[in-house]
């Protein structure tokens, strides 16, 4: 095919379904995700660069990583984060899963509020929710002092837990959806119990919900600053809180490296996440 | 069919109370709280009494607070139209994507958002400061001009000036769209792509071109779904705290930097309290904004 046919064939479909093959959409998908991936690449490349700078490339080392693991405090903020976020992402896929099936499954007076309480804490601004545990946590049910850890982050992971949950409710609510409520009374016409019902009918049809659920709350809580930042007492820093007091000081390379190594890590999760939903998916097809 | 709560109030019970406990104890009371000191006074170092005072809210209702709040809504504003202006076309290219290239597109517009907050902005900072990327880009590209320019035997440009992009409103605009992005690209996404095609289509053979279609069609048929993009990054930006704090000079603070001093510097947790309850109200009617606008659209489209 010479030029001028090729040329007359793509002229010859401008189809709006192909608003992608147009040089000035693909220009600005292009350009947004230079802009949203090129400060976070380069802070990745960068934390291997061997200079305090880190503008110039000077050399490939791995002795911020050395300097990050060796920082006792961080590494202890970053250990804090993940417990926190494995506690309450338990709690939040828990709690979760039975406001979905409350709200899904039955009808009782004044649901409208319900509804809209548990859509409350996704839509009130951060900044008010970390100040109300901060005032909680301070006047109304003081944490007890000097507890051993883990327990010490208990406020920490009710803060969490109270704004990740209805998250979950949201994700599992919508998977409920599509469940076929005469499954469940066959299973109880069949002499199950409640429970029994709950658990080998519903709780399965549930499962896709509950761990795209796990995964959304296990990564708000490791995401999040603001309410931490509120409810984080000296002796139970997290990540994020750890960070952002290194960069009041300086930004060390060191930052650079810790944060790869949190970003790799997110992204692994989101990864597998993703990777069992898909699997969990063609199971349902075949 | 829902089943009545009478008909298994165990299994009801079982169910309604451990959430709904949790949603009262650790959610409801502490916002409770901070409603009741907003109407207190501090009275001693950590005591507040609550006298039912008004004084507070007439506090934040000075010009000085004013200005802040009205400065945090121009800039969640001007983020809300960037997002919306960027987003828009990315939305529209993803939508209209070959199915294999959808699913690639929107990973990589999902990601950054399951990032942490304060990582991508600090990577922001490295880009913007003096001595960050773009400068240095900038830097270079001038002095090989500068260069060129002798070379031919002009006058050399001079020294060049950093760019000064850190620490202003600039910045704190950038940075939240950067971060926002996301949230306004995936509702336009759904909405565009559940549209009708086939009106686009018939408008494009009856002669209207791409810009015309994509305005008079397809922005009122995703009316739905801007106006929840609009909502869903208007929200979180108008609250913003770390972006406007890390990215921001001495006068871009916003509403939440004002809020987090009255607690933890200056200690004036009535007033704090206060401006924390104005800025939910100004988000409760930003919603009801929208749920409005939403029902309008609605009645006209049946």
């Amino acid at each position: 095919m010479n030029t001028a046919a090729r040329a007359r064939e793509r002229k010859e479909k401008p189809g709006p379904l192909e608003y992608m093959r147009q040089w000035p959409l693909r220009v600005t998908v292009i350009a947004t995700l230079v802009f949203l991936y090129l400060p976070l690449i380069t802070l990745m490349v960068f934390s291997f660069n061997d200079s305090r700078r880190n503008i110039v490339w000077q050399g490939f080392t791995f002795k911020y990583y050395e300097k990050a693991f060796n920082n006792a405090s961080l590494m202890e903020a970053f250990g804090n984060s993940l417990t926190i976020a494995f506690v309450c992402t338990i709690l939040s896929v828990i709690l979760g899963a039975l406001t979905a099936v409350m709200l899904w499954r039955f009808r009782f007076p004044g649901k409208t509020v319900v509804e809209g309480g548990m859509a409350l804490p996704i839509v009130v601004p951060e900044i008010c929710m970390g100040v109300a545990m901060l005032v909680f946590f301070a006047r109304v049910m003081p944490w007890p002092q000097g507890m051993p850890w883990p327990f010490n982050l208990g406020a920490i992971i009710i803060a969490h837990t109270s704004f990740a949950f209805p998250f979950v409710a949201t994700v599992v609510r919508a998977r409920l959806a599509s469940f076929n409520r005469e499954l469940e009374e066959a299973a109880k016409d069949l002499g199950a119990s409640e429970w029994r019902t709950f658990w080998d009918v519903l709780v399965p049809h549930m499962q896709p919900g509950l761990i795209a659920g796990a995964l959304l709350a296990f990564t708000l809580s490791l995401d999040d600053f603001v309410i931490t930042f509120f409810t984080a007492g000296p002796d139970t820093i997290t990540f994020p809180v750890k960070v952002y007091s290194m960069l009041r000081f300086s930004v060390t390379p060191e930052v650079n490296a810790a944060s790869t190594v949190l970003i790799v890590l997110t992204v692994a999760l989101t990864a597998i996440g993703l990777h069992l939903q898909n699997r969990n998916e063609q199971k349902a097809k075949a | 069919m829902e089943q009545s709560w009478r008909q298994a109030k165990t299994a009801f019970a079982a169910i309604a109370v451990p959430p709904l406990v949790w949603l009262l104890l650790f959610f409801l009371v502490p916002l409770a709280v901070i409603w009741a000191y907003s109407f207190g006074e501090n009275v001693g170092p950590v005591t507040i009494d609550l006298t039912g005072t008004f004084a507070n809210y007439m506090r934040a209702l000075e010009p000085l607070y004013l200005q802040i709040f009205w400065k945090s809504i121009i800039i969640a504003g001007l983020t809300t139209l960037l997002c919306l202006i960027i987003g828009f076309p990315v939305a529209l290219a993803i939508a209209f994507a070959s199915p294999r290239m959808k699913a690639w597109l929107l990973l990589l517009i999902m990601l950054p958002f399951w990032t942490n907050l304060l990582i991508r902005t600090f990577a922001l900072i490295a880009v913007l400061r003096e001595n960050g990327y773009i400068n240095f880009t900038l830097e270079w590209l001038w002095n090989n001009a500068s260069g060129l320019m002798t070379l031919l035997g002009l006058q050399p440009l001079g020294e060049f000036e950093p760019l000064t992009l850190l620490y202003n409103n600039f910045a704190v605009v950038v940075g939240l769209v950067y971060v926002h992005l996301p949230f306004m690209v995936l509702p336009l996404y759904s909405a565009l792509d559940r549209m009708d095609r086939s009106l686009m289509e018939a408008s494009l053979d009856l002669g209207a071109g791409h810009m015309r279609t994509i305005l008079l069609v397809v922005v009122p048929l995703a009316a739905p779904g801007i106006a929840s993009g609009v909502l869903i990054t208007f929200i979180p930006a108008l609250g913003a705290y770390l972006t406007p704090d890390l990215l921001g000079g001495t006068d871009s603070q916003m509403i939440a930097n004002v809020i987090e001093r009255q607690f933890k510097r200056a200690n004036d947790w009535p007033f704090g309290a206060a401006l924390s309850f104005l800025l939910m109200y100004l988000t409760f009617i930003a919603i009801a904004v929208q749920a409005l606008v939403q029902r309008r659209g609605e009645r006209r489209g049946t």
